[in-house]
């Protein structure tokens, strides 16, 4: 074998060689791709993933004239009543008391006073003409009478 | 980003969106935890309620019972009304759980694990009723500030653990001791630590009664979380709030405890009686101290629709705070006439009575049946509202049910 073939038969070796790194990577590659993209291909141990994913498209929505996250009457001033009054306690503590807008103040202030509620300022007016408006007092006398009574037949 | 924490982040901020605040290291949460907020939203299913029981407010969870619902002789869980000042707490560990007792009058503070609760001191088991003080406050008028609270939130389970004073006399009572005040570990709505959302107390007389106990299991089973898991105070006949939740500190003093909803106006009435809607000042109003008479028709269901010609048989509770109820009468036309019925006695002291009647209407039409019972000192329920108070406390007006006679 002459020296030229020696190195032809070298090059073509080294080439081989090469060729199957590389043809080794693109299959390494392409894997490794997949994986990143889908990996839960290879975890045999991996079950079908059920992602609750629950969809608010708005989080303020009116419905019949509520605001369907607490329960409040749309009205002017429900957003100020929501970003103020629903962050520590439920709504249906607001919307269960009915009281006047004097009482109301007061209660503001026992909140500031000892519940860590902040300085309302010029909110305060709005949220307690809200309130007062929209969940007025009821006169109950001594004795309401009995309402709203299901009726059912008693065997 | 990836797409399995992008799900995530989508998940998360949608919680956000669902209960109104961001998630503070949303992004570490373990994969498979859901926050707390989100777990169950469904409270009859978190506390194994009835679905009947009225939820007056979810933050803090506030639940009543209707009368109906309260027919057993002993409340199961299911029926058992729901206050709370503060938000439940979470990761109880009842191996590392403990119990301090402290204050100016205590002779040696002392720490004592559940077990060595449960080992060192004599158990007992009692049937006890508890009431919230604001049980009634919905009729108030004006109308009195807080949850609207019905007729449901009493309820009598049985309750196994030691005596208060039996631990208290362990660790020395000196001789200047007041008052007892109980610590526990539910966190202040504001989430602020140095709040604590309620942590009242009872004169030491009380406290050292036989019916006084630190219960560690309710109706033979471990206390639920939303009922004070792993121990509660539990003072039967006293306005609920004394029967303190998750207690790991009691502190014995030398004055009246000043703990949160102590003072002010919380759990007190004017000294002396007002007019409804008086202005009264701190120092004008008392602590509640015993529960007043009362009683409770739950059966029938109200809205009974009757044969004519047939009896109608009622049955229900009756209690009196401290006291027993000696009388128990009912009136089928507004209080014109009252027929007494039986009243059995007490399980037990502090515990509720039963009472039942077979009840004949004269003829067709709408009735109202109305109880009243008479405590042992010849105190009776009133027909109408008692004395308005600022906090509408103390509703003990008669109960009523309506039936229909065709």
């Amino acid at each position: 074998m002459s020296e030229q073939e020696t190195f032809k038969a070298l090059v073509k070796q080294i080439y081989r060689i090469f060729l199957r790194i590389f043809v080794l990577l693109v299959i390494l590659g392409s894997g490794l791709t997949y994986y990143l993209v889908n990996p839960d291909l290879f975890d045999a141990s991996s079950k079908a993933e059920v992602v609750m994913v629950p969809i608010e498209l708005d989080e303020d929505r009116i419905e019949n004239g509520i605001h369907v996250r607490t329960g409040l009457i749309n009205a002017e001033g429900l957003m100020t009543v929501v970003n103020n009054c629903t962050n520590c306690h439920s709504s249906k503590l607001v919307t269960q008391n009915r009281m006047t807008a004097e009482r109301w103040n007061e209660t503001i202030k026992w909140m500031q006073e000892t519940q860590n509620l902040w300085d309302l300022g010029g909110n305060q007016e709005l949220i307690v003409n809200y309130l007062v408006t929209n969940y007025p007092v009821q006169k109950k006398g001594r004795r309401m009478a009995l309402t709203n009574i299901d009726w059912y037949d008693l065997e | 980003m990836k797409r399995r924490n992008f799900v995530k982040k989508a998940a998360l901020s949608s919680f956000a969106t669902i209960i109104g605040v961001e998630i503070v290291f949303g992004s570490n949460l373990l994969e498979g935890y859901t926050p707390l907020a989100l777990q169950d939203p469904d409270p009859f299913k978190m506390f194994k309620k009835n679905t009947e029981m009225v939820v007056l407010n979810d933050k803090p969870w506030n639940i009543e019972a209707q009368a109906h619902l309260l027919d057993d002789r002993i409340t199961p869980n299911s029926s058992m009304f729901i206050r709370n000042n503060g938000l439940v707490p979470e990761d109880i560990d009842p191996n590392t759980w403990t119990l301090t007792i402290d204050g100016e009058s205590v002779k040696n503070q002392k720490t004592y694990t559940l077990s060595e609760l449960k080992s060192k001191f004599k158990q007992h088991t009692y049937q006890l009723t508890i009431e919230c003080g604001g049980n009634g406050r919905s009729e108030f008028d004006p109308p009195a500030k807080g949850n609207q609270w019905t007729v449901g939130a009493v309820h009598c389970a049985t309750w196994t653990g030691v005596r208060l004073r039996d631990v208290l006399e362990d660790a020395g009572i000196k001789s200047n001791a007041v008052y007892i005040g109980f610590h526990a570990v539910d966190k202040h709505l504001s989430l602020d630590p140095k709040k604590e959302p309620i942590s009242r107390g009872c004169p030491m007389a009380k406290a050292l009664q036989d019916e006084t106990i630190l219960a560690f299991q309710m109706n033979g089973e471990d206390i639920p979380l939303v009922h004070g898991y792993p121990l509660r105070l539990v003072a039967g006949g006293w306005p609920a709030s004394v029967s303190g939740k998750w207690v790991n500190r009691i502190s014995i003093r030398n004055k009246i405890h000043d703990g949160t909803k102590m003072t002010g106006t919380a759990y007190r009435v004017p000294c002396e009686p007002v007019a409804p809607g008086e202005k009264v000042k701190d120092e004008d109003m008392c602590i509640i101290e015993s529960m007043p008479v009362k009683s409770l028709i739950t059966y029938p269901k109200t809205g009974a629709v009757l044969k004519k010609g047939k009896s109608l048989n009622i049955r229900g509770h009756a209690w009196a705070g401290e006291l027993e109820v000696a009388q128990m009468e009912y009136s089928i036309d507004f209080g014109s006439s009252w027929k007494t019925c039986a009243v059995e006695k007490p399980a037990n002291r502090l515990a509720w009575q039963h009472f039942s009647a077979s009840v004949n209407f004269p003829k067709s039409g709408y009735y109202e049946v109305w109880a009243r019972a008479t405590a042992s000192n010849g105190r009776t329920q009133p027909m109408l509202l008692p004395g308005w108070n600022p906090k509408g406390y103390l509703n003990n007006a008669c109960h009523r049910i309506a039936v229909k006679v065709k």
